[in-house]
């Protein structure tokens, strides 16, 4: 019982029994999170860094539980976006970490392709927290994990993701995800917010919203930007809302079993109703425990071992 | 691996089962301050067919619990890859009871140990007795079973082998030793 | 001498070289411009081509005598354009490094662009580099800039700028933004005979951009530039040479619709002429996907679809010239990540070996068809003098090997620059002898 990969770039090209195997555990870990002592020795002696160069309290925070649920020592690192031009490059900052010893890197940085350069600069395992607009996997493993708890199952279910697609790694790794795992899904969002050319990402893509929703297991919105609409993507937040948000009189046309997603934070009133984000469809709060068991699942499937 | 000697047949297991259970009984007085774990994985149906066997004795049912103890292991760093963490649950409170951990087979103790570190994350009972099926020696730590169904000197490249009838199909405990093929 | 040994091969570029006489025997000559190509002998003399015939005359004897069997000999090759960072980026090459690259790829002619700092905008400054050119392995024609510190802006000083020697104008690096300066610009190069050469990229539309936008931009997750962004700028530069009746020439063509809108303008007699780079050729957006930075150039590697595109306006003529835009950079601006890394990738000693592979190889150009493109027609464009073999010129030759195989290397590099997209690549083909003035500049030996 292993992964047959040796670090989590993205979900991209990874093949269904890992998935199934890293969702197996975290399901385990979800246990270990209903305990009264909400922790476990294993990852002991391990020393773990969050190397964040984006802004990113929740995500950060969520790894930084799953560390500690695991006994691991946790480094902390903040940076706003740090180019050449600003100060010590990401090489020099990756090495001058290494050199304190360390044996995991938990990234998230605004250019895509990061944990893969990582790689090249260090023995360390990576675990990508975002990279750009390329790859969000633990995001994608968590909500697949939600919905799995949920329908017992992810073969056969329909997922409609609406929102910016353009800019979402959330999307692009759970297009990945879904389909290995056989799910249906569908992207949905204005033309200025959906990629130029939309094949490239094999699954079904659309700018309306009904199409989207028709026969729909689970919505999962996203959150919009609102400086987007500075950039001139789409023309104000009213229109948008109109036509792309979810709210409770959007949501009662439809069947009485979907849930409702959200990766967060969400923009409340706009994308999603208050009443929506909080009504019984909701999974939104299961997403954010459901984070930690499955970062917990992915840190200690990856962390240990004769990997020399 | 090729199988050596039988060392229980379905009547023997059932046998040394009740003797245990019998003997679980003399030492332990208040039943309700008492819980039985099973080890992952045969562990559990050992543990459940004591607490069965208790319950008829003494009119009562017992529910027992299940204990993984893949996270508390000692290898984490070591070993080639990460095994599989099995299910937990102890659907009981488990502070100030006498508390009989059941596994099938007391080899080098890690097992226990980690699974003592494991029990006390949980609680504090207030003690932890060890029942076991067969204890084939070799001890790596200083553990020892409080009831033992039989006593076995095996050498390393043996392996004692329980097949329980809920997933093998049989009742039995065999030696087996690795062949050179393998 | 510098000399640079890789396995059995010997590179030796010779700055103190001194013009020879030299006799060339039993290599195909390859002159279009005189419509020659087969087996001849060439004699140098006094640093000009003496004489060519099929056999040696009589009484002639040289110095050094290079047997060419099975090579090509043609007019020595021109870049047309290349970025040789000095003065002010002296870390990632000089007038003096960039022209022993240029020579070891075969070139004996380069211009150099004027993005450096200060910026080439005025005659003190290409004074400058023609002073630091003058003991190098390879002539260099400064290009000046269009606008003062190519802010887009101001005119400069045309006029004293190819008084001092540029050969041409350019704001290469970007446009010009403004249309009524390009025009203006336009306008005014008339008066010089000189291309304007046009970088053409509407920044509002590429603003951002680290590659080529489409679906691998999308699937890398990386901010991409449409192609557009180039093609708009293209017309807009086309239509004002042609309401101005200027010439202009458009540098690293790399899409479809730049093609098309070139081989339109064209047939209509419009004064354009356009180049693109052998790593348009030669790759796509695809090999991005590790995401190489040493693949990451301005304008992007575009699709295959785009690729193709290129071919065939290589192979019908609409474009004139294979140039490098040789961009040398140091690690430090290379190996980070992708979205920080800098814009641009060296060329000078991969561009005739990538041509041979992916252009002789395939059968899409013939060698003389190459050597147009090479030497011909970048000559012809800003008026260097060379790009023949007629007997009385400077004896500038380049004697190619089409079928030396081998393993790009950067290690064995002359410029400073490591950033090359063809590490590791297997090519076929290379310069074995730049001659420029009769003085044999650069040498390839392969020992026994």
């Amino acid at each position: 019982m292993a992964l047959s990969i040796n670090h989590l770039l993205g979900l991209k090209g990874v093949p269904e029994k890992d998935i199934t195997l890293i969702l197996d555990t975290a399901d385990n870990f979800y246990e270990v999170l209903q305990r009264e002592i909400k922790q476990v020795p294993t990852l002991k002696g391990i020393t773990i860094v969050n190397l964040f160069y984006e802004n990113s309290t929740r995500t950060r925070i969520s790894f930084e539980l799953a560390e500690k649920r695991l006994s691991a020592s946790t480094l902390n690192f903040s940076a706003t976006n740090s180019s050449v031009t600003k100060g010590e490059s990401l090489r020099d900052t990756m090495r001058n970490i290494e050199a304190m010893k360390i044996d995991m890197v938990v990234v998230r940085h605004s250019a895509a392709g990061v944990p893969a350069f990582l790689t090249r600069c260090t023995n360390a395992t990576i675990i990508n927290a975002g990279d750009g607009l390329h790859e969000h996997p633990t995001q994608a493993l968590l909500d697949m994990m939600t919905i799995r708890q949920k329908f017992g199952r992810l073969k056969g279910l329909k997922v409609a993701i609406i929102g910016d697609i353009l800019h979402s790694r959330v999307a692009r790794s759970n297009a990945w995800g879904m389909t290995v795992m056989g799910m249906k899904v569908v992207l949905c969002g204005p033309p200025t917010l959906l990629p130029q050319k939309p094949e490239c990402l094999g699954v079904e893509v659309t700018d309306n919203i009904d199409k989207a929703l028709d026969g729909a297991d689970i919505i999962m919105m996203l959150r919009l930007q609102l400086e987007r609409q500075q950039s001139g993507l789409f023309p104000s937040i009213r229109e948008y809302r109109e036509r792309y948000g979810l709210d409770l009189e959007k949501l009662s046309r439809l069947p009485k079993d979907i849930i409702v997603m959200h990766p967060g934070p969400i923009n409340r009133g706009i994308e999603l109703a208050s009443n929506v984000a909080d009504g019984d469809r909701s999974v939104i709060l299961d997403q954010v425990t459901n984070g930690v068991a499955v970062r917990m699942a992915v840190l200690y499937l990856l962390g240990g071992g004769d990997n020399a | 691996m090729k199988k050596i000697e039988l060392l229980m047949d379905a009547l023997a297991l059932d046998r040394a089962l009740t003797r245990i259970t019998h003997q679980i009984l003399e030492k332990n007085h208040d039943l309700n301050n008492f819980g039985i774990v099973g080890m992952q994985t045969r562990g559990v149906f050992l543990a459940q067919r004591i607490a069965k066997k208790i319950g008829e004795i003494e009119h009562a049912e017992f529910a027992t619990g299940i204990l993984d103890v893949t996270l508390y292991r000692d290898d984490y760093r070591t070993a080639f890859k990460q095994p599989e963490v099995k299910v937990t649950n102890i659907p009981f409170n488990i502070n100030g009871i006498d508390m009989i951990l059941v596994d099938d087979v007391l080899y080098t103790g890690r097992t226990v140990r980690a699974a003592l570190d494991a029990i006390t994350d949980f609680g504090r009972p207030k003690t932890i007795q060890c029942a076991v099926l067969i204890d084939r020696g070799h001890r790596e730590m200083p553990i020892a079973a409080d009831y033992v169904g039989m006593s076995v000197t095996t050498r390393s490249h043996q392996e004692v082998a329980l097949k329980v009838i809920e997933i093998d199909n049989e009742d039995s405990v065999w030696l087996m030793e690795r062949e050179l093929s393998d | 001498m510098l000399e640079k040994k890789n396995g059995a091969a010997i590179y030796l570029v010779d700055n103190s070289a001194m013009p020879q006489t030299l006799l060339i025997k039993n290599g195909r000559v390859i002159d279009p411009a005189n419509s020659i190509d087969e087996k001849l002998c060439i004699g140098v003399e006094n640093g000009r081509i003496a004489w060519l015939s099929k056999d040696v005359p009589a009484g002639f004897t040289a110095q050094k005598e290079i047997d060419a069997e099975g090579m090509w000999v043609t007019p020595g090759l021109a870049d047309m354009h290349v970025h040789l960072r000095e003065p002010g980026r002296e870390d990632k090459e000089t007038i003096e490094t960039g022209t022993q690259a240029a020579c070891a790829g075969g070139f004996t002619a380069v211009a150099c662009m004027p993005n450096t700092n200060p910026a080439l905008d005025e005659e003190s400054k290409i004074r400058y580099v023609v002073q630091r050119a003058q003991d190098c392995t390879c002539r260099v024609f400064p290009i000046g800039s269009i606008t003062k510190g190519l802010a887009g802006e101001e005119l400069s000083p045309f006029g004293e700028m190819v008084r001092a020697g540029a050969r041409a104008v350019s704001d290469d690096g970007k446009s010009v933004r403004k249309a009524s300066i390009m025009k203006n610009a336009l306008n005014y190069s008339k008066s010089f005979g000189i291309p304007v050469i046009c970088h053409c990229e509407d920044s509002d539309l590429s603003h951002g951009g680290h590659m080529n936008e489409g679906a691998m931009s999308s699937l890398l997750g990386v901010w991409g530039q449409p192609s557009i962004a180039e093609e708009i700028i293209v017309s807009r530069d086309i239509l004002l040479a042609s309401y101005t009746g200027a010439r202009i020439h458009i540098a690293h063509v790399s899409t479809e619709g730049s093609v098309r809108i070139v081989r339109e303008a064209k047939s209509q007699g419009i004064a354009v002429t356009c180049e693109t780079c052998p790593h348009y050729i030669a790759l796509t957006d695809e090999d991005l996907s590790s995401y190489n930075t040493n693949m990451k150039m301005n304008p992007p590697l575009r699709t295959r679809q785009d690729r193709d595109a290129l071919v065939r306006g290589l192979a019908d003529g609409t474009i004139d010239v294979i140039a490098s835009d040789h961009a040398p950079h140091v690690s430090e601006e290379k190996d980070v990540e992708f979205d920080a890394a800098a814009f641009g990738v060296i060329g000078l000693e991969t561009s005739l070996p990538v041509v041979l592979t992916d252009l002789l190889d395939k059968g899409i150009l013939s060698p003389s068809e190459i050597v147009r493109k090479m030497s011909v027609n970048p000559n012809r464009i800003l008026g260097l003098g060379g790009g023949t073999l007629s007997s009385g010129v400077n004896a500038d030759i380049t004697i190619t090997d089409p079928r030396v195989l081998w393993t790009v290397d950067s290690k064995y590099f002359f410029s400073k620059g490591r950033n090359t997209p063809f590490e590791g690549l297997k090519v076929k083909g290379c310069a074995r002898y730049t001659i420029l003035g009769g003085a044999v500049v650069f040498e390839r030996k392969v020992m026994q």
